[in-house]
């Protein structure tokens, strides 16, 4: 592929200018899924084209890129959508939290805490919070605009009466300035409280729905709740197996068909900084064994 | 009269200018009250500033009619400007533009004149770029709301009827008008969200 035979960030000026209006609203009204004309993208629906387009929107020269897919830099669809953008705008791209200026992410949010400066994007499969109750836009757009959400509370109270607990593991439902309810975007409910408050701009792109939406930094976000069913978090009860971290969002894995697995934390990047500070977990290879096998 | 060749330039680079143009509006959208600076060049037409000019070659085009007060429209030179440049429709109906350009505060038409969105479409709704004489002068307005740490202070040199129709957004909200001040290159924006208080009330 000639990557200069493409405009820089892929994306046509025209396609920039809506897509950055969109935007603009998005900020402006926080929560609310504004519409947007969402173009086709070189990747299949589903692979992040709603978060792609918005990265290549707002993406200059001098940005630094991290692509992250359940926490994981090093995965098929990180690795895709970090190459395409080192290609097309030739941008730093780095797995640092810490360094990343632009952190286009796949359900979750780095366990580092973010910064002023620094934009999260999201991929969005499903916007509407309120679809799969209601399959009609018509009457979840009215929704939206009467504030009327007991719907979403009735769902809740139903998790209650079946499980005896609030048991929506992901994609939990929140309140944003205290007037729309929004899909978080399938993030696993671990990571809802750090949407509150975030000094980091969050952005949220969907392209196959064809919807942008928004949380400006330093916003209210409430995941919904009962008074005697409050929101909690969730996580497996175990220390990462690598780096012993006993407060992050854990993967488990598979080991064999014996049914032994073990928790390591999805977010690599975190969890190999720790490794390097010498934290070590009941798995880690002793570093002269790593050698040995080298 | 001016001719095509005589009008200013649009930008020099226009990709990566209009790029940094939009993520010091974007930057200003999402922490209201902070000034941020614009730095792509650009030619301006007459009344326009340059931070004006820069945000319309960034963000205009032919899907978003553009109102322009008398400040601005004293001469043709600005929607000659516009039209060349971007193709953005120049209407006469402040209530169907999804941009203003406003070059004199005092007199602008009353808020509600403008598009404020419907309840079910609260982004159908005019963004105000409203050029003042100084945003580190006038009248100071505390600010709270989302993107803002705690509170933050405006001082711009707008009259503070200005000011009291700001604050009517709450009323309105989700519908609202979002406005971007202008001085020079420094923007300062003022989303729906953002409530106005006198300073020191």
């Amino acid at each position: 592929m000639n990557a200069s035979a493409y405009n820089f960030a892929y994306l046509d000026e025209q396609t920039k200018r809506m897509i950055r209006r969109a935007i603009l609203k998005a900020i402006a009204i926080p929560g609310y899924q504004v519409p947007f004309a969402s173009r086709e993208m070189p990747m299949p629906y589903g692979w992040g084209t709603g978060g792609v387009q918005v990265t290549a929107a707002i993406l200059g020269p001098d940005d630094v890129l991290k692509v992250i897919d359940q926490g994981s830099d090093d995965t098929t669809n990180a690795i895709s959508i970090r190459k395409f953008f080192a290609k097309t705008a030739g941008v730093a791209t780095t797995t640092s939290t810490e360094d990343a200026t632009v952190i286009q992410t796949r359900h979750r949010i780095p366990e580092a805490p973010l910064h002023a400066g620094q934009v999260l994007v999201y991929q969005v499969p499903i916007p509407e919070p309120l679809r799969f109750l209601e399959p009609r836009e018509t009457e979840t757009r009215r929704m939206h605009a009467l504030g009327e959400y007991g719907l979403m509370h009735v769902k809740l109270y139903e998790d209650i009466a079946r499980f005896g607990h609030i048991a929506t593991s992901y994609a939990y439902p929140v309140k944003v300035n205290a007037r729309y309810v929004m899909d978080p975007s399938p993030t696993p409910k671990f990571d809802n409280p750090k949407m509150d408050d975030c000094p980091a701009l969050q952005l949220f792109g969907a392209g196959r729905e064809k919807r942008i939406y928004a949380i400006p930094p330093h916003t209210t976000v409430v995941s919904l709740d009962f008074e005697d069913h409050p929101f909690t978090r969730y996580r497996f009860d175990a220390p990462c197996a690598l780096c012993g971290a006993d407060d992050t969002y854990l993967d488990e894995i598979v080991r064999d068909d014996q049914g032994s697995r073990m928790f390591v934390c999805s977010d690599t990047d975190y969890c190999e900084g720790r490794q390097a500070a010498g934290h070590r977990g009941t798995e880690s290879a002793a570093p002269h064994k790593e050698r040995a096998h080298g | 009269m001016v001719t095509v060749a005589e009008l200013p330039a649009g930008f020099a680079d226009k990709v990566l200018s209009a790029q940094s143009t939009f993520r010091s509006v974007m930057d200003a959208m999402a922490r209201p009250g902070s000034v941020q600076r614009i730095c792509a060049v650009a030619g301006a037409p007459g009344p326009m500033m340059r931070g004006t000019a820069a945000i319309a070659l960034t963000l205009f085009d032919h899907d978003t009619p553009v109102w322009l007060d008398a400040a601005v429209s004293s001469t043709p030179d600005v929607a000659k400007w516009l039209k060349f440049h971007t193709s953005a429709p120049v209407v006469t109906d402040p209530s169907t533009s999804s941009f203003a350009v406003i070059g004199d505060t005092q007199h602008m038409p009353p808020l509600d004149r403008f598009a404020l969105g419907s309840s079910e479409y609260p982004d159908r709704s005019t963004t105000l770029i409203l050029q003042v004489d100084s945003l580190s002068a006038g009248p100071a307005c505390e600010l709270t709301g989302p993107g803002i740490n705690g509170t933050a202070v405006l001082q711009a040199t707008c009259p503070g009827s200005l000011f009291e129709q700001l604050a009517a957004n709450a009323t309105h909200f989700p519908r609202g008008i979002d406005v971007v001040l202008v001085h020079d290159d420094a923007i300062v924006a003022i989303p729906r969200t953002t409530r106005l208080a006198a300073y020191g009330a």
